[in-house]
């Protein structure tokens, strides 16, 4: 594996990275408690990260193979909790329960940044360095 | 080791060393800001109302916002107990309500009833005794916990007519008011002569103490 290419796994490690302990920061230093649409977000986002992390460490491809189907995963379900956010979905569909709101989930350290944007972008751009990835190593 | 691997371990290490700069930073502002909000409305912090343990008249106060229901006041009553047998003369507890669970406003106003009854830290512990038994989070069972009040001696046809007074709906409203403008989300929360703590545990709670001790000592 060159380095060139290398870069590309290397950058989709960071931003899986990234999102994990932001997620983690969010959660646990800033106790706001994770909505459900937050918690599938989490299922495909956490594992990506370890399993890139060793992906990355011993170059090895098939790492970004199933990055690369969670990624896919996460990108529906962000894609879906935008979309929620967006008001382009009744709200009368939400899957929450009362207390945690799926519908509103700013972040006021960051001027009022919805986390679902943050991680639809997270989701997208790290499917889109692995597809890249992948077809540069296929043989 | 070549340069990736070297690579991701310097990269894993740098996030780590940011995320606990990020918590000690986020912590702290969190504490300067509730610290300012109390400092500024001091008067919230203990009302006349107030049940108080220990000497009426000591230095250091302990304040803690606490629910009957929340299985973590259980497990801080006796740590804050030790506390006070710790220092016998210079700290006070003045117990705060906040009922966030559901059926904690009937249980407070039991506690209220109690205290008129100058029966307050029996009953006190006897509902945190049964709290187990009775404070299910989604299906409270509050006629448990009036059970057990009233196995320690309450009398309890005077404190049903006591827990629907004018005087304690007054109690309650002013104990939510003071949970909303002084921040208070979650119970236990501890203020230490009007000081909180950086994070939550209980050798925080009694180095914070400690600390305040220290400070009428010298």
């Amino acid at each position: 594996m060159n380095s060139k290419t290398w870069l590309l796994l290397m950058g989709a490690w960071l931003i899986a990275m990234l999102a994990t302990v932001g997620a983690l920061f969010i959660g646990e230093v800033m106790m706001m408690t994770p909505c459900t649409l937050c918690w599938y977000q989490r299922i495909f986002m956490f594992p990506m990260a370890i399993v890139l992390t060793i992906a990355c460490f011993s170059e090895d491809r098939r790492g970004a193979v199933y990055a690369w189907v969670l990624a896919a995963g996460g990108l529906a379900v962000a894609g879906y909790h935008t979309l929620l956010v967006a008001g382009w979905i009744p709200k009368s569909w939400l899957p929450c329960q009362s207390g945690i709101s799926c519908a509103d989930q700013k972040l006021e350290i960051l001027s009022g940044v919805q986390i679902p944007w943050l991680s639809l972008a997270a989701f997208g751009l790290i499917l889109i360095l692995l597809t890249y990835f992948l077809r540069k190593t296929s043989r | 080791m070549n340069t990736k691997k070297i690579a991701v371990a310097v990269v894993l290490g740098v996030i780590a060393l940011a995320f606990l700069i990020g918590m000690n930073a986020y912590q702290r502002s969190v504490q300067i800001d509730q610290e300012e909000k109390v400092s500024q409305q001091n008067d919230r912090l203990v009302r006349p109302h107030s049940p108080i343990f220990g000497p009426k008249k000591a230095p250091v106060t302990i304040v803690e916002f606490f629910d009957p229901a929340c299985e973590s006041c259980r497990y801080f009553y006796p740590i804050v107990k030790d506390i006070l047998k710790k220092y016998p003369e210079d700290v006070r507890l003045v117990l705060r309500y906040a009922p966030f669970h559901r059926g904690s406003e009937q249980v407070v106003a039991l506690l209220i009833a109690a205290k008129s009854q100058n029966q307050y830290q029996p009953v006190l512990e006897a509902l945190l005794d049964a709290q187990p038994q009775w404070a299910d989070h989604g299906t409270p069972n509050i006629a448990l916990a009036f059970k057990s009040a009233q196995q320690v001696g309450l009398d309890m046809d005077k404190a049903a007519i006591q827990a629907q007074s004018p005087e304690t709906e007054a109690v309650i409203r002013q104990e939510m008011q003071d949970l909303t403008s002084l921040g208070v989300t979650r119970t236990p929360t501890f203020f230490v002569n009007g000081r909180s703590l950086l994070n939550f545990g209980p050798e925080q709670l009694a180095s914070l103490v400690a600390e305040e001790v220290a400070k009428v000592k010298k």
